[in-house]
């Protein structure tokens, strides 16, 4: 058993700096890089792509990734956790396996974790009594049943263990949560058993604070973030982790950004709940029992971490198509721009109004004024606002309605207020609403399966 | 004397669903005096009004200097539903730390 593992967070999100796991595996040694490449809309678009060509529905970047991180990875023996895989990830693993044949490289065992994607099985698991409530307004999953885009069942740490168990160099998993990716490689390298939900809830609040990049490492921070250093060159965070459930946030030496007491804290508080009540697969995390101690050169020790047995079931992610919308945007100058973006709203909306149109939602910001703070935000003498932009956004269940809103707004140029500039890129095209049906599933109904392919 | 939130603390903000999550962190122990006392879940509600439509939750964790506040009804349906420019509420944190509080 090792004594010590350090895990490395390699993505945030798929669109994340591209070079952060490269840095990651070659900037020091870690034992471990994990990449969360899974936002709900991801699994929706990756649907699409996979229905549209059987290849596609994983997350493309990393074929491309792995040929500059997989001969640094070999050398090293740094192994690689990722729920890349979106809706395909076996796909995703030949796609790896290919890159490392072309490398010449000879031996690669990949772990998939497969079993996640229940869209086929709705009608099966409705039959065994789960009708997959929506979890918010409790409703049957049957009004949306035809509509659907993709369902996930979201896996936690255990399948990858089992990857890790089976040897694989490289685990890639469709919908995992993103807490799992960190906890598999401590329960595997510590033995922990899986009933301890104290070091269950250790490892998933390090897989909470690595999950969204660098935001735990000076990126996004809103105490004194003008004296984060070097942003540009900013070290993803690492997980220095300890048999004992303790671990060190860090980051490579020689690199930009913060690990401090307030940057791990603003993470830990990301898009949580009930702090005592934190669920995942895995555990029941209690996020008030976690204690900081700042040691100094961006390193924070976590620890005093306690949770409780895992729930019974899984959250399933359903996405499913429901309308459409569009957005487009013009922007006005002094004088008077609030003034005159206010008016081409109103001028805008009669026309909407005299069309005839339907919409479930017709709403108008001023980027400028109070598109991030609304009613909050101060109304400046308009004499010293230099320009402001106005944004319309639409959405309804009728196609031809968004399609039409899109050809009223480049008019506003020669029949609206002066001074507006900035419509470019033609015609702002209806996009396809996607909403979401969070629901649970009993645990018994799936099953994980994990396969194994290699050179 | 009237002060602004800001001065004692930072935080961070995100969508869970149709409501915001806004953790708000004290840079020290007084201030998370302050900032017990002061954020009330009526006083953040009466704070939002016009921007959280639902019930707000407020949670505590003294370890972290720091509250934990959930907005429901708040991000015009949320994900890609939303047509909110800040659909994702990452700008609400900052919004809660415009309140001005008296000392």
């Amino acid at each position: 058993m090792k004594d010590k593992i350090k895990i490395a967070s390699g993505q945030g999100f798929w669109g994340d700096l591209i070079d952060a796991p490269y840095d990651q595996v070659k900037k020091g040694n870690v034992d471990y890089l994990v990449m969360d490449y899974l936002a709900e809309v991801t699994m929706s678009i990756l649907q699409k792509q996979k229905n549209k060509n059987p290849k596609l529905g994983y997350a493309k970047d990393i074929p491309e990734l792995m040929k500059r991180i997989l001969p640094i990875c070999k050398e090293k023996g740094t192994k690689i956790i990722t729920n890349g895989g979106g809706v395909n990830p076996i796909t995703c693993a030949e796609a790896v396996l290919d890159v490392a044949r072309n490398l010449g490289i000879d031996k690669l065992k990949i772990a998939v974790v497969l079993g996640d994607d229940i869209k086929d099985r709705i009608d099966e698991i409705i039959n065994s009594g789960s009708e997959l409530n929506n979890m918010d307004t409790n409703e049957s999953i049957k009004s949306v049943k035809e509509k659907i885009l993709s369902a996930n069942v979201y896996f936690g740490a255990l399948p990858i263990v089992e990857g890790l168990k089976a040897g694989a160099d490289i685990v890639i998993t469709g919908r995992t949560t993103d807490t799992g990716l960190t906890l598999a490689p401590m329960i595997y390298e510590f033995g922990w058993d899986k009933n301890n939900y104290d070091l269950m809830s250790a490892g998933t609040v390090a897989g909470h604070i690595l999950e969204c990049g660098a935001q735990s490492s000076g990126g996004n921070f809103l105490g004194d973030w003008q004296s984060i250093p070097n942003m540009a060159e900013v070290g993803f965070p690492i997980a220095e982790a300890y048999p004992n459930g303790e671990f060190i946030i860090t980051k490579h030496a020689n690199t930009g950004g913060r690990v401090s007491f307030e940057t791990v804290a603003e993470q830990l508080l990301y898009e949580i709940g009930d702090p005592e009540v934190y669920i995942t697969p895995d555990c029941v995390a209690d996020f008030t029992s976690i204690k900081l101690e700042d040691l100094g050169n961006d390193r924070v020790k976590v620890f005093s971490i306690k949770g409780k047995k895992a729930t019974e079931f899984y959250k399933v992610s359903c996405s499913y198509a429901s309308g459409y919308s569009a957005s487009a945007s013009l922007t006005y100058s002094w004088p008077q721009a609030l003034t005159k973006a206010k008016a081409a709203d109103k001028i805008l909306r009669k026309r909407l109004e005299n069309l005839n149109l339907t919409f479930d939602e017709i709403r108008t910001e001023f980027i400028g004024y109070n598109s991030c703070h609304g009613p909050l935000s101060k109304e400046n003498n308009e004499k010293d606002i230099n320009e402001i932009m106005l944004r319309v956004a639409v959405r309804s269940q009728d196609y031809y309605s968004i399609e039409r809103f899109g050809k009223e707004i480049a008019p506003l140029i020669l029949t609206g207020p002066p001074s507006v500039t900035g419509f470019a890129g033609g015609r702002p095209k209806p996009s396809e609403v996607v909403a979401y049906w969070p629901a649970l599933i009993p645990k018994k109904l799936v099953q994980p399966e994990v396969k194994l392919i290699e050179l | 004397m009237k002060k602004q939130l800001l001065e004692f603390a930072h935080g961070r903000s995100g969508d869970k669903g149709d409501a915001a999550n806004i953790g708000i962190i004290a840079y020290d122990d007084k201030g998370f005096e302050i900032i017990k006392k002061q954020l009330t879940v009526s006083r953040v509600k009466r704070h939002f009004e016009g921007i959280c439509f639902g019930e707000v939750e407020r949670y505590e964790l003294p370890n972290l200097r720091a509250l934990n506040f959930l907005l429901h009804n708040t991000l015009g349906g949320g994900g890609t539903v939303s047509l909110k420019h800040d659909a994702q509420g990452k700008t609400l944190a900052a919004a809660l730390l415009r309140m001005e509080i008296e000392i």
